[in-house]
């Protein structure tokens, strides 16, 4: 599948934090009723990469994203985003944080009571952009999501792999320099899975969006790791075999709220890790 | 099949309460404090007031003029054994004006709208629409429970205005028809009876009835836990906790207007 043009190619992303990293967790715990989700784990996401995050349900993938995004707040440890410490920031300045950052939630959380448009401009309304320009932005981003027809639509007419969709359109309007994707395949039929792993790559590659990608399909994560996105057929192709340790991509396990596994594909493979080793066959 | 109960320690009951009302005061107070900070949503809180306030209004119609009625009807069968039948405008207008006329119509809206804003803002919770808009920068109290609090209160006290008038004519309907009272002396006793403080009394409920209703229903709402399921308990909650706190709030706001003004 060819994916279509895209919104402004001035993107944001790639702007270089004091701490060198687009996030980074210091050693962060979190509980909830005495269960510990999260225990004291430590990564580093760098400009222009994604990081896919796997394990199995309830090793906290989910709330690793709501962390990095500051809609929860660990019980120990420190977080940073874009170079910034968001563990004690108020949640006013989280709201000015957010807007440099996006997320796509697991079951899209797209706004039942507004149209895909209002769903998509949500943020641009909010920040009180003119409305032609609002309606310009909406359709190109509908349009990089192949959704442009929905406009109209309200979101319980649209399939789930749509929904997905106009939620990553949501997310990426404005640019954001950071994205959070929260099992964006999970649940869809392989074409759809396909097209919407070919939005991430073209993000990741097009745009250096830094992204932290939540999924539980290994296999996706293995094609965003071998494949690239060409600008010039604008479709997502194979890498050659010598290149494919060459794009931003790598892989974290969770197990027991710690993390065992943080690293390319190829060390990925390579683990002697019983656990690993069985997760990746 | 064997029943297992699970015991909960009193303690852990009473931090529950402690927390919940710590919560609901924060709620409350941020409501409050949202409306001196910008953006205010005006388009929001408009949209609210027509769902709360025209919304309700056919309720508030019905049940004004049936509690009209029926004080008529229950005072006129006592008032008759005096030869006192020409007094029913004095007790029907003191009865709807300072107490049943925001009463009833805080119960009606806190039944229709309480429960509609918990299960509004309680599904959006369960289907992370709530986290989505954080995530987004925009403030859910501000752009969600400001509006609401701002639109009930100022709605309310509408409502319970023709709420009033209708009570006044249903009263004057059963005075008039079924005691032959005369037209112009049910109204001239209405005139007479009412003085400032009634009216202050009666329209000053409305306000913190419509205050209680929309902060309890949101609280409730952005409170919910466990799915669908959540959501009924919060809706269910919320009905019951306005309702109750309506009627301790109604005889404490009684209670110090008589302390403040006199009894009459």
């Amino acid at each position: 599948m060819s994916a279509p043009t895209l919104p402004s190619e001035n993107s944001a992303a790639a702007v270089v934090s004091p701490s060198g990293h687009a996030i980074e967790f210091d050693n962060v715990s979190i509980a909830f009723d005495e269960k510990v989700v999260l225990d004291g784990i430590s990564f580093q996401l760098a400009h222009g990469e994604t990081k896919a995050i796997f394990g199995v349900a309830g090793s906290g993938k989910s709330t690793l994203l709501k962390l990095a995004i500051g809609l929860l707040r660990p019980d120990s440890g420190r977080i940073f985003v874009l170079g910034e410490e968001i563990t004690h920031m108020s949640e006013q300045e989280l709201f000015e944080l957010r807007r440099r950052v996006g997320i796509v939630f697991q079951e899209s959380a797209l706004f039942d009571s507004l149209k895909v448009y209002e769903n998509v401009a949500f943020r641009l309304m909010e920040e009180k952009i003119p409305p032609e320009e609002v309606e310009r932005r909406v359709r190109e981003a509908l349009r990089f999501v192949e959704l442009e027809q929905t406009y109209d639509m309200y979101p319980s007419e649209l399939s789930g792999g749509m929904r997905r969709r106009v939620a990553i359109a949501r997310a990426i309007i404005t640019q954001p320099e950071v994205l959070l994707y929260d099992s964006p395949t999970g649940g869809l039929d392989p074409v759809t899975s396909n097209t919407i792993v070919e939005l991430i790559v073209k993000q990741r590659d097009v745009y250096k969006t830094s992204a932290l990608m939540v999924t539980h399909r290994l296999q996706d994560a293995f094609t965003m790791a071998t494949h690239e996105f060409d600008k010039s057929s604008n479709r997502m192709v194979p890498l050659p075999k010598g290149k494919r340790g060459e794009v931003p991509m790598s892989f974290l396990i969770l197990r027991d709220g710690k993390v065992i596994f943080d690293g390319d594909a190829q060390q990925l493979v390579n683990s002697r890790d019983d656990y690993i080793r069985e997760y990746v066959s | 099949m064997a029943l297992e109960l699970e015991l909960i320690s009193p303690i852990d009951v009473a931090k529950d309460v402690a927390l919940a009302v710590q919560e609901y005061t924060l709620l409350s107070a941020q409501s409050l404090a949202n409306f001196f900070r910008r953006p205010l949503y005006m388009g929001d809180m408009l949209q609210q007031a027509d769902l709360i306030g025209v919304g309700s209004l056919p309720i508030v119609i019905l049940t004004g003029l049936s509690v009209g009625a029926l004080l008529a009807l229950n005072s006129a069968s006592s008032l008759e054994r005096f030869g006192a039948v020409t007094l029913i405008g004095q007790l029907v207008s003191l009865g709807m004006v300072t107490e049943l006329g925001p009463l009833i119509t805080g119960l009606m809206v806190a039944g229709r709208n309480a429960s509609g804003m918990a299960s509004e803002l309680g599904s959006m919770v369960v289907t992370e629409q709530i986290d989505a808009m954080r995530a987004l920068g925009t403030d859910p109290a501000k752009k969600l429970i400001t509006p609401r609090v701002g639109a009930t209160a100022f709605m309310l006290f509408f409502l319970t205005i023709i709420a009033d008038l209708l009570g006044l004519i249903g009263g004057y309907a059963v005075a008039h028809l079924l005691f032959g009272v005369d037209t112009q002396q049910y109204w001239t006793t209405i005139w007479q009876t009412l003085v400032f403080r009634d009216v202050f009394t009666g329209l000053i409920k409305p306000v913190l009835f419509g205050f209680i209703i929309s902060t309890v229903g949101c609280y409730y709402g952005m409170s919910t836990k466990g799915g669908t399921q959540g959501v009924g308990r919060s809706t269910t909650q919320a009905v019951v906790a306005s309702s109750v706190l309506i009627l301790i709030v109604d005889f404490f706001v009684t209670k110090l207007i008589f302390a403040i003004f006199g009894y009459r």
